[in-house]
């Protein structure tokens, strides 16, 4: 059957990717940007842009692992071991960036030091996750339904360089945020930021766009034959509309356009990834349905996910709503 | 291959032993703290009381650094098992899977979703809407607790599955695999011990406060709340307690004799070992202090029944007795210690002088961390008490483990156990730090404006520039 309930969650599994990656993706390049904000005074203001919400953003990477593991036990149970190194990193990093939340609030002596932890935190968590994606595109070691690799296989160019274009695009998703969110001199720094990070996005995306399809045939194959190709033409299409969209609003001086330009970015992307992985869910060792779990384990969480997934993204839509506009700097203050 | 002498195996369990202890801390007390903060909250828009917006105000901001190490502690775990447990995982990811699925669905959302409102959002969507939202971090976090310990009884419990040819297993009866035969018990034994966790915390703050001003009088509320829970909810734990021990007799026999340190079947009445040392090479308790037939009283509540001992079982299916046979009696010790702590605090109420008793304050103020300390040592007797099995009596731990190098695995493990101390160790000190200051405003009028701060991160003292390291909240 080619519709099914696998392919079902292998659709939910991807938003909940997607929704992790754009979320926390603003989140973490709020953190990579602080060096270029050394002033106290803006990094309040950037960390009070996203403390009401980062904590509802990271639980999407929650349910991203935990979701694999309860629909595609097998999917998790050979890609994790595969990319411990860098999974492991991004779960050291991301302790101390989600704990230096509350801890830089606590004490004047060290609170250097937990921005410091805030910002190389979410560096090292967004550098990992890219290695971990361009190490999973590379493909994994599997054999007899459990991973045969060895304890560096992540470790390549390529998976580096998706490394380095996840730093980037997070960066420009955190930059067109506060773009966003503040005003005056951090708005009018971020807004620069996003045009040279928007940049080195684009030739990053080309870069390993044109690297993926000579990295396996299987990816050539679906990028270059029908009915595919139309899709694999469209994708870089539509990047260049967005790519426009983004550059047009901050030149503009729009607030919400380039944001959501660099979000269609990201979906754009991810998109693409989701037409060369397709009808693999491991490429070139499992598929979608072969890693899938028993069809009662899909159906009962199925039931649950189709009433709640709404439901959570209606709340988590209200709390964004309660803390919409622009942050007042004066406001932490007294 | 092993890593300074030891077997990946032995280093993946440690690993997720120490990743989940210092999990399992956080949650405890977050569970609680945030069933305070609905109460406090509901009161102070009840009665109108401002010592009740002081007190949310007050455990608020201990909460949020609370939540905030058991969040990103959380993240591990949800990783873990696929990391250093890939086997168990693609085995029983089906059934275990979907339970943690649900358990991020419908509580991990909604604690997250609502706590930027509940923490920052008081004057933004007002009491009403801001007493939902506060309402449902402290639902969310029960609905967790609910789920959680389903998954983690089915590993004690399993029912409701079958097993196909490649060793998969395939949930045949939800219903039946939720509502396993120990998941009743050992959920209402976890939620109370998160509640007792929170009381003696409370309690213990509120009595090193008394202790400084015994006139204060957030102090008093909060200490005298505190000790309501340790006299009500103490004597029912207990009682559960004894009930979770029964059931665990009936289905995991052997962890029963390895916490109770028998190795010999007892056929007419087994004692009450109260110390000793269990050795499982000469299968014997030695130094064994014992009260006859009181063994049997307590597990069959009769005092010649017959209880099993380690020998009824091949030496590969037991469990090590040492650990859970010293963790229990730890876990059994604090509770009666919170018992008594409990009734000594009933006797002071009704003389009038809970306020006074110095002595009961001291008291309170040592037992403070006993909570966290009892949640730990019962965790470690059940859990040391399944092995060998991950799924009891159908995978053994090492028939579970990840095909990894037992380097990488402690190469990893180093990373946890030096971030682990040091980002968690100094977060104890700030929730030390905020629990130091006097449960009082300097400028109470501010508070008429309600909280400062609407947006952002819970006041803290570096945004006081004149903070004199007392730490008072503003």
């Amino acid at each position: 059957m080619w519709f099914d309930y696998s392919v079902i969650w292998a659709a939910i599994i991807a938003f909940a990717v997607l929704a992790y990656v754009v979320l926390d993706g603003f989140d973490l390049g709020v953190g990579i940007l602080f060096p270029f904000f050394p002033e106290r005074r803006d990094r309040d203001v950037m960390t009070n842009s996203i403390a009401p919400v980062w904590d509802g953003n990271e639980t999407w990477l929650v349910l991203g692992g935990g979701g694999l593991m309860a629909v595609f036990p097998v999917a998790y149970a050979t890609i994790l071991p595969a990319l411990y190194g860098p999974i492991i990193a991004m779960l050291l990093a991301l302790i101390f960036r989600g704990v230096a939340f509350e801890f830089r609030w606590r004490t004047h002596a060290t609170s250097r030091f937990w921005d410091r932890a805030f910002c190389l935190g979410s560096i090292v968590a967004a550098f990992t996750q890219g290695i971990a994606v361009g190490a999973l595109v590379q493909g994994i070691t599997v054999e007899d339904r459990a991973f045969a690799g060895g304890t560096w296989d992540w470790l390549s160019p390529f998976s580096l360089t998706t490394g380095v274009a996840v730093l980037v695009g997070y960066t420009l998703l955190g930059a067109t945020w506060l773009n966003l969110k503040t005003s005056g001199d951090l708005q009018a720094k971020a807004h620069k930021l996003a045009l040279w990070s928007c940049a080195a996005m684009f030739v990053l995306i080309g870069v390993i766009s044109i690297w993926t399809p000579f990295i396996h045939e299987i990816y050539f194959e679906r990028w270059f034959s029908w009915p595919t190709a139309f899709f694999s033409a469209l994708v870089p299409a539509l990047l260049l509309i967005c790519g426009y969209a983004l550059w047009h609003g901050l030149k503009t001086d729009k607030h919400l356009q380039p944001f959501l330009a660099a979000l269609g970015l990201f979906l754009l992307s991810f998109t693409g990834l989701g037409i060369s992985f397709y009808p693999y869910i491991v490429p070139g060792a499992l598929t979608i349905q072969e890693a899938s779990a028993p069809t009662e384990s899909l159906t009962f969480l199925l039931v649950g996910a189709a009433v709640l997934i709404p439901t959570i993204l209606a709340y988590t839509g209200y709390a964004y709503w309660v803390f919409r506009g622009k942050i007042d700097p004066e406001e932490g203050y007294h | 291959m092993t890593f300074f002498g030891l077997s990946a195996e032995l280093l993946a369990r440690i690993q997720f032993g120490f990743t989940i202890s210092f999990h399992f801390i956080f949650p405890a007390m977050s569970i609680g703290t945030a069933s305070y903060l609905a109460v406090l909250n509901a009161l102070w828009l009840w009665k109108r009381d401002e010592s009740y917006l002081k007190l949310f105000e007050y455990w608020k901001t201990i909460f949020a650094v609370t939540f905030g190490m058991g969040v990103v502690s959380g993240i591990v775990m949800s990783y873990q098992f696929g990391t250093n447990w890939s086997v168990f995982s693609e085995k029983a990811g089906s059934i275990i899977g979907p339970l943690m699925g649900y358990e991020v669905l419908t509580a991990f959302f909604l604690e997250a979703g609502f706590l930027g409102i509940a923490l920052f959002g008081r004057n933004r969507v007002g009491e009403r809407m801001h007493m939902v939202a506060v309402a449902m971090v402290a639902i969310g976090t029960l609905i967790s607790a609910t789920w959680i310990t389903s998954a983690n009884s089915w590993m004690h419990t399993p029912v409701g599955y079958s097993i196909d040819a490649n060793g998969i297993f395939h949930p045949e009866d939800w219903w039946a695999i939720v509502f396993n035969p120990s998941f009743p018990y050992r959920m209402v034994h976890t939620v109370l011990a998160a509640f007792l966790t929170t009381a003696f915390v409370v309690g213990g703050v509120g009595a090193w406060h008394l202790l400084r001003d015994r006139t204060n009088r957030q102090a008093k509320i909060m200490f005298s709340m505190a000790m309501w829970m340790a006299a009500l909810m103490t004597p029912v734990q207990i009682f559960v307690g004894d009930m979770h021990g029964l059931n665990t007799l009936e289905h995991q026999p052997a962890k029963i004799a390895a916490m109770e340190g028998h190795y010999e079947t007892h056929p007419n009445g087994a004692p009450l070992i109260l110390f000793g040392l269990p050795d499982d090479e000469a299968e014997v308790t030695r130094y064994a202090i014992e009260i006859p037939k009181l063994g049997s009283l307590i597990l069959k509540h009769d005092p010649n029944a017959e209880i099993k001992g380690l020998k009824e079982f091949s030496r590969e299916d037991r469990p090590p007795a040492l650990m859970p046979f010293f963790t229990f009696r730890i876990m059994v010790a604090l509770g009666m210690a919170m018992l008594a702590v409990g009734m000594w605090s009933l006797w002071c109420r009704w003389r009038g002088t809970l306020y006074k008793n110095r002595l009961l304050h001291r008291a309170a103020l040592l037992m403070g961390p006993s909570g966290l300390v009892a949640v730990l040592a019962g965790w470690y007797t059940t859990e040391v008490g399944r092995q060998p099995y991950t799924i009891y009596g159908l995978m053994r731990t090492s028939d579970s483990i990840s095909p990894l190098s037992a380097q990488s695995v402690g190469t990893s493990l180093i990373a946890f156990i030096l971030v682990y101390f040091a980002v968690f160790g100094i977060g104890s000190v700030y929730l030390i730090k905020l629990m130091r200051r006097p449960p009082v405003m300097i400028e109470d009028h501010e508070l008429d404006k309600g909280p400062i701060r609407t947006a952002g991160i819970t006041p803290g003292p570096a945004q006081q520039e004149t903070d004199g390291g007392d730490g008072h909240v503003v």
